[in-house]
């Protein structure tokens, strides 16, 4: 299932937060949006998954969705967004409990996300005893319970510690690069975007337009092993994005 | 790493150091810790002082009666049978009214949180309403449900109804819209993102109001019962006062705290084992 952005543009209030976005997000592919903070990427991946309507343009989906993805289009939050009267467990059968799919059906969608995100052991945890590397985690393997068609991540790596992230980007390269998958993430730190992205997209300050877009061809698994590679686009990245992010300093907030 | 030699990386001082002294503490202080002796202490320090001021004298036996002559006076009230037969008749007015109380507030409050309709009539309403001393209207309710039970019941219900009703829509205004958006965003139904989500985060506020209107309903079941009943704890008060028989009375008085320390303690178990999560 592809997801495709025709002329989005939005305001709140008077200020034009994006202009004119045409965008496509294809099937097996991960495309990462940067841009200085206050671009509206955020504002762009609610509009991706229908959490947000945008005031001109269309966001449109092309192709039907897996068989048995319960909900195609699932978001992985910056705040992971667990419910704390939740175990690990019952965090997952949440959103898993309105699909009536049955017990045993569940247990076996609880089971396995959780084998494959290593969180096997923590099944019975409260969110609070949790690091936050572990909780991100958690809301990682409830996003791939309901089979999603496309995974929308706003920042899910910006609240946790630089180790933390490292670990969870690493995490997130294995898991990626075992399974296809189709991924908008949403970023400002450009050793993430370097690191996951198939396409990089780069936004200008508010309003945002998309400025540039980056098509990286290496493998996922292979980048780790060419850093020089790697270093040569993300300064490239960082020589595209500085004006705009020096600019989108200076300015003061309206919203 | 034992064969590798430690190299500490800037020079210390190996010995006694006698050219130093400590860094002073400045931390530490406001903060809690629990001392469940204190509590219990400082009671049983009060009710000594008060039968050694009684004994003595210093205290007149008019003014106030010793502690021992009010747990006689329970003690007599226990042997006759009648404590049980005041204790019951309050207990079942006390939960009639202030289950019924609980149980509109919450769903009252819960419409008042999700609904905009029912936030732009009602909460006006419950303002107006929830200053006005309940007792007042108890005339009222004798006239509308009778002089027996109906009356206080209602007394009680609508008296615990108030504080309920704005502690849980202010438990759903302070339900993380994070979580909110959460549910919706993996499709939950709008009745799954109420009962697994807004109810349970509102939790913390409901049983916060459920103790101010338990103490608000042993308020009302004691006025309530003062002005026209035959058994009752605040009966039993209302006798013994216009006998002029203080000890009864202060053994009244000294149900009524331990049935607010009663209820108190097991809201707290409920809160225990509600919250647990939250710990």
């Amino acid at each position: 299932m592809d997801l495709l952005l025709r002329g989005v543009s939005h305001n709140y209030g008077s200020v034009e937060v994006l202009s004119g976005i045409d965008l496509d997000v294809l099937s097996g592919e991960i495309v990462c949006i940067v841009g200085p903070s206050g671009c509206g990427k955020s504002t762009l991946l609610r509009f991706l998954g229908g959490l947000e309507k945008p005031a001109k343009g269309q966001v449109l989906q092309r192709g039907a969705p897996p068989t048995g993805s319960l909900n195609p289009l699932t978001y992985v939050f910056q705040d992971f967004a667990l419910l704390p009267w939740r175990t690990v467990r019952g965090n997952i059968a949440c959103v898993l409990e309105d699909h009536s799919l049955g017990r045993k059906e569940i247990d076996r969608r609880i089971d396995d996300v959780l084998r494959r995100t290593n969180l096997s052991d923590f099944k019975n945890a409260y969110p609070r005893q949790l690091s936050g590397g572990m909780k991100q985690r958690v809301a990682i393997a409830r996003a791939m319970s309901v089979d999603p068609a496309v995974m929308l991540m706003d920042e899910p790596l910006s609240a946790l510690d630089s180790q933390t992230r490292e670990l969870l980007i690493d995490d997130l390269i294995d898991l990626m690069s075992r399974e296809t998958m189709t991924a908008v993430y949403i970023t400002h730190n450009l050793a993430e975007a370097v690191a996951l992205g198939s396409r990089i997209v780069v936004m200008s300050r508010r309003p945002g337009r998309i400025r540039d877009i980056v098509a990286i061809d290496v493998p996922l698994a292979e980048r780790r092993r060419r850093p020089e590679l790697m270093a040569r686009e993300q300064a490239r990245l960082w020589e595209l994005m500085r004006a705009e992010a020096k600019a989108a300093d200076m300015e003061l907030s309206h919203v | 790493m034992s064969n590798v030699m430690q190299v500490p990386l800037t020079p210390v001082s190996i010995g006694a150091i006698t050219d130093a002294r400590n860094v002073p503490y400045r931390g530490g202080g406001f903060g809690h810790r629990p001392l469940w002796i204190v509590g219990p202490l400082v009671f049983a320090v009060i009710i000594a002082i008060w039968e050694f001021g009684s004994q003595s004298g210093l205290i007149s036996k008019i003014a106030l009666p010793a502690p021992s002559e009010a747990f006689a006076a329970l003690a007599k009230l226990a042997k006759s049978g009648m404590l049980w037969v005041h204790l019951s008749a309050s207990l079942k007015r006390l939960i009639v009214g202030w289950f019924f109380g609980t149980l509109l507030g919450v769903t009252a409050g819960m419409l008042i949180g999700l609904f905009s309709v029912a936030r732009a009539g009602l909460s006006p309403l419950v303002s107006a309403l929830f200053p006005i001393p309940k007792i007042a209207l108890l005339p009222l309710f004798i006239i509308w449900f009778g002089i027996g039970e109906g009356s206080k019941v209602a007394t009680i219900l609508f008296g615990t109804f108030f504080p309920i009703v704005i502690a849980t829509y202010a438990g759903v205004d302070g339900v993380d819209r994070s979580l909110i958006r959460m549910g919706q965003s993996f499709g939950m139904s709008w009745s799954s993102i109420v009962r697994k989500i807004i109810l349970p985060g509102a939790l913390p506020a409901i049983l916060s109001g459920l103790r101010i209107s338990a103490s608000i309903g042993i308020i009302l079941l004691v006025a309530a019962e003062m002005i026209g009943a035959e058994h009752g704890i605040g009966a039993y008060i209302l006798l013994a006062g216009s006998l002029m028989a203080t000890d009864q009375l202060i053994a009244g008085v000294a149900i009524l705290s331990i049935l607010g320390l009663t209820i108190s303690w097991v809201i707290g178990r409920a809160e225990q084992h509600l919250l647990r999560w939250r710990a």
